[in-house]
């Protein structure tokens, strides 16, 4: 009866182990928030939102050119990583070869985490030579930076939406190739509108790595001095990540300077963190459900 | 019928060539890589130091640097990552702690490698005075694969099956035996994968060690903790972007094809150890 005793209080004692494991990542996470927040907040007011210009030289310490440019890099490479992943998701679920698909998907998934700097490196030694002999201007550009990190989210856009298209079940596929539908149907109306939910999270999963991306795109994007709205996409800009990786060597601590680095620390922290967790509330469905439905509430009105 | 078909035979042109420029994109990088690296590398370049001055010399300091710092990140993260592991597959009950818990894990995969490099800088190097360092620079890396191997651990040990538990419990095991003996040792090739992959995103990472870790450049191998530790992402940033002479941009393409092989030898002993891992469990 005493051994039971001994051995319950052991039992306690790893339970609570274990737990204080699970509550480190809280610690590391609030610690993250409050200092950021703390250093960051002698310069979080309208002036830094809002602010049009970022330019130490000047004192000016406004995000919101630099914002717009990190959005529409951003959204950019994910729209051309989508383009075209999906299709080779596609392709290689349903239009290939066994035998090919068993070759391809894993050399895909091994690159899947590729370090950054080498993609970088790529860009900068291939892509912007090319857009400057092809297009001329600098070659450091919006185009450049959308090469680069769609090529860095591909593999993990092709992967997960192939798994998400593989666990539609084979039946649906011989039903509806059974009742007389081509491949191409088959995958249109039924492989696609089912697979939606995992191949959607996995595009908004692969936007807030691109949303948080410093190297690769801080080596291929031009970073001028002060910040702009890049005209066209041959343009160079300047993004929220690179202004960070670019103005820390040379800061002063403590200046205005620094706490807007901050400031833009905090931003970039929520913008991930909202699109990750919209990501994984469309992963249990229950908000994908909602949104449609609110969408077709909108249709018959 | 027949626009169905023609849609077919045009789909099915158009899904070959999308996946063609993408697959072959993909592969050409490494092409590239490889055929510029290659010239560079040999047992001169893997075995001396770098000269920050000539832009010459090799990258023996920043491989053994990497090794390090993924050692002392691996050696933190591990513990935390599969104790939290368990006790969320294993003990922790459906309520507010758990999911708070889980809310939190997900929000550190997310935080942008660019932030953690900030807070690294600031509270570990500064306000801490851990310096810019090996020590640092391990600590911060561990913030990022720590909710890596958190995810994947636990999803192999949910994996497991009831009835092994169960069979366990019957026998007369406490809950921590059954935990211990049964369930982990069945997950076991699920969580070394996810340590894997946790240790190929720390070797890759560039923005931590070039804000906590030192300059890239050392020339020196760290004799304690807290000396400054160059890694070869920082190494391979410095001389591709800094160096404008040629015999720089060389040494980047030889420090970027060891990175990446480093990276894929990890990440395809990762894929080797799953898929054995989910043939056993099938079977």
């Amino acid at each position: 009866m005493k051994r039971e005793g001994h051995r319950s209080v052991l039992e306690k004692a790893i339970e609570i182990m274990l737990f204080l494991g699970a509550a480190s990542s809280i610690v590391i996470v609030f610690l993250i928030v409050i200092f950021m927040m703390l250093e960051a907040y002698p310069a979080l007011n309208p002036d830094f939102l809002l602010g049009w210009t970022w330019d130490p030289k000047k004192e000016m310490f406004g995000i919101f050119q630099t914002g717009v440019s990190t959005i529409y890099v951003g959204a950019g490479a994910i729209i051309l990583a989508t383009v075209i992943g999906v299709p080779t998701a596609v392709f290689l679920s349903d239009f290939c070869r066994y035998n090919v698909r068993n070759i391809i998907k894993p050399s895909i998934e091994l690159l899947v985490g590729i370090p950054t700097i080498v993609l970088g490196f790529f860009g900068l030694m291939v892509v912007v030579p090319f857009i400057r002999n092809s297009f001329g201007g600098w070659g450091f550009s919006v185009l450049a930076g959308w090469i680069v990190l769609a090529i860095m989210s591909l593999p993990h856009i092709i992967s997960i939406s192939e798994d998400a298209l593989r666990a539609v079940p084979s039946s649906y596929r011989e039903a509806a190739l059974a009742l007389g539908a081509t491949k191409w149907q088959t995958v249109k109306k039924v492989l696609l509108p089912h697979a939606k939910t995992g191949i959607t999270a996995s595009i908004l999963l692969a936007f807030g790595r691109v949303m948080g991306e410093t190297m690769a795109i801080t080596m291929v994007i031009g970073n001028p001095r002060v910040s702009w709205i890049p005209a066209s996409i041959f343009d160079r800009a300047k993004v929220l990540t690179s202004t960070i990786l670019l103005d820390w060597s040379y800061v002063e601590i403590p200046s205005l300077h620094y706490h807007s680095l901050f400031g833009i620390g905090v931003i970039l922290f929520l913008i991930v963190a909202l699109v990750d967790v919209i990501a994984v509330y469309i992963i249990k469905e229950g908000m994908w459900k909602r949104i449609t439905e609110v969408a077709s509430w909108w249709k018959r009105r | 019928m027949i626009d169905a078909e023609k849609e077919e035979s045009v789909a099915k042109i158009l899904l070959w060539a999308v996946s063609l420029i993408s697959v072959s994109s993909l592969f050409a990088i490494f092409t590239y890589i490889f055929l510029r690296g290659s010239k560079v590398i040999n047992l001169e370049f893997l075995m001396t130091a770098p000269n920050p001055i000539f832009w010459a010399g090799g990258i023996f300091p920043q491989i053994v640097g990497s090794l390090y710092l993924v050692a002392l990140c691996t050696a933190v993260a591990t513990p935390l990552g599969i104790s939290a592991a368990i006790f969320l597959s294993e003990y922790a009950r459906n309520n507010f702690i758990t999911k708070t818990t889980r809310f939190f894990i997900l929000t550190l995969a997310g935080i942008p490698t660019i932030v953690i490099g900030l807070f690294g800088l600031t509270f570990l190097v500064y306000r801490l005075d851990f310096r810019v360092s090996l020590f640092s620079a391990g600590i911060a890396l561990s913030f990022l694969t720590l909710p890596w191997t958190i995810t994947v651990s636990e999803e192999s040990m949910r994996a497991v099956p009831m009835e092994y538990r169960e069979a366990a419990l019957a026998l007369g095991a406490t809950k921590w035996q059954t935990t211990w003996h049964v369930v982990f040792k069945a997950a076991a090739p699920g969580i070394i994968t996810g340590i894997l992959l946790g240790i190929g995103k720390a070797l890759g990472e560039t923005t931590i060690p070039l804000m906590c870790g030192g300059s890239g450049l050392e020339t020196f191998l760290p004799r304690s903790l807290f000396e400054p530790v160059g890694g070869l992402p920082v190494y391979t940033f410095i001389f591709a972007t800094q160096g404008n002479v040629s015999s720089a941009v060389d040494r980047a393409f030889g420090g970027s094809l060891v990175l990446t092989l480093m990276f894929l030898v990890l990440s395809a002993s990762a894929l080797v150890v799953r898929n054995r891992y989910q043939k056993k469990l099938r079977k």
